[in-house]
């Protein structure tokens, strides 16, 4: 059957599997034939989604991003991959007036440090195959949409949405592409985040010009596209996936 | 922890309104100036001078100041 979003022959690693986005793209990736390895903290977690799996041949591993020593062994026990989703990322709301030291190191460790360091890691160990895919989760706060309370959480993906036109050019001449899939709010664990009120979310919901927050399936689509040969001449960008909303 | 040194640091995340105006029976979801933002702040002023954490729907079960007061206390 003719399909150019295939994703058969492939393996593919994914962090935070153990949940919400990156969960959904480790399911739908194997529908499309991939050979999937999860990654995230939790063990427990992490098995549901081996269990969400189909087909074989995927591997898992428990790793705490946040620690450079946990990266390195985890590149170190994995198969030369051709595709990359560095998606484990964490958010707290913190008003400026509270930033502190510690939770702004926090916040940029994981969703920052951590994918600049694991890609910088599969380089060096020459773990990625050539003509690559490479795909960050940065959000569409990454690209200019702001909330009050989110400084430290934007902060972390605009690096990261930014970076990633520096990667796209350096890995390049390998055919290895780097793009990013930037979500508006998709219905996860993490949104229901302890200092957001529901009445909040329902009133924030009512801004989507489509009417809905966003599921996780419909940002694994987006990153299958950018994870296929359907987009071997697409790197450098971010893809906004938000239901119209930046359009506001 | 007192309920008079709690409403001063929660009067404290507000700028226009006078402190006089916050007291253990103020709605205070009623004042003007009350926003998502101050929410937020609420929580994180809790978190760093009480080393409690409370959540969102601690505020949206509580009606007076007091009442929030009461919920921390509850959380020591
Ligand atoms: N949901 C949204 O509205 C939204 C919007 C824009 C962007 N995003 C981004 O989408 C990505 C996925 O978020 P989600 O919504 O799916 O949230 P989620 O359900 O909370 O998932 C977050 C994932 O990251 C993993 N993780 C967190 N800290 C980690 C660490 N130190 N080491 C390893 N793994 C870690 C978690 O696994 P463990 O806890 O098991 O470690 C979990 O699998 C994040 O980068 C987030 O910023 C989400």
């Amino acid at each position: 059957m003719y399909n150019p979003y295939s994703l058969e022959g492939k393996i593919i690693l994914i962090t935070g599997a153990s949940s919400g986005i990156g969960r959904a793209v480790a399911v739908e990736c194997s529908k499309l034939g991939a050979k999937v390895i999860i990654t995230a903290r939790n063990n427990e977690r992490l098995k549901e989604t081996y269990r969400m799996l189909e087909g074989d041949g995927h591997l898992l591993f428990t790793c705490d991003l946040s620690n450079p020593d946990a990266i390195v062994q985890l590149v170190s026990e994995i198969p030369i991959i051709n595709g990359m989703v560095c998606n484990a990322g964490t958010n707290k709301m913190i008003p400026i007036s509270f930033m502190k030291y510690e939770n702004i190191q926090e916040i940029l460790n994981v969703n920052t440090v951590a994918p600049m360091l694991l890609l910088k890691e599969v380089c060096k160990k020459k773990k990625l195959s050539k003509g690559a895919s490479v795909v960050f989760t940065s959000s569409m706060a990454g690209v200019g949409a702001a909330a009050t309370g989110n400084g430290v959480y934007t902060a972390s993906k605009g690096a990261i949405s930014s970076f990633l036109k520096v990667a796209a050019l350096e890995l390049a001449p390998r055919k290895v592409r780097v793009n990013a899939v930037c979500p508006g709010m998709t219905r996860t664990p993490m949104i229901y985040d302890d200092n957001v009120q529901d009445e909040e979310l329902k009133k924030d919901m009512e801004r989507y010009p489509l009417g809905r927050y966003g599921e996780p399936q419909d940002i694994a689509w987006a990153m299958i596209y950018l994870l296929s040969d359907a987009s071997t001449w697409v790197t450098g960008t971010n893809l906004v996936i938000d239901g119209g909303l930046t359009i506001r | 922890m007192e309920l008079k040194d709690f409403i001063e640091k929660f009067a404290e995340q507000f700028d226009d309104t006078d402190a006089s105006e916050i007291k253990g029976d103020t709605v205070f979801k009623e004042l003007d100036e009350w926003s998502s933002l101050i929410a937020l702040s609420v929580i994180a002023m809790v978190d760093e001078e009480y080393d409690i954490t409370i959540k969102g729907d601690d505020i949206r079960n509580s009606t007076t100041v007091e009442d929030l007061f009461n919920a921390v206390k509850a959380k020591a």
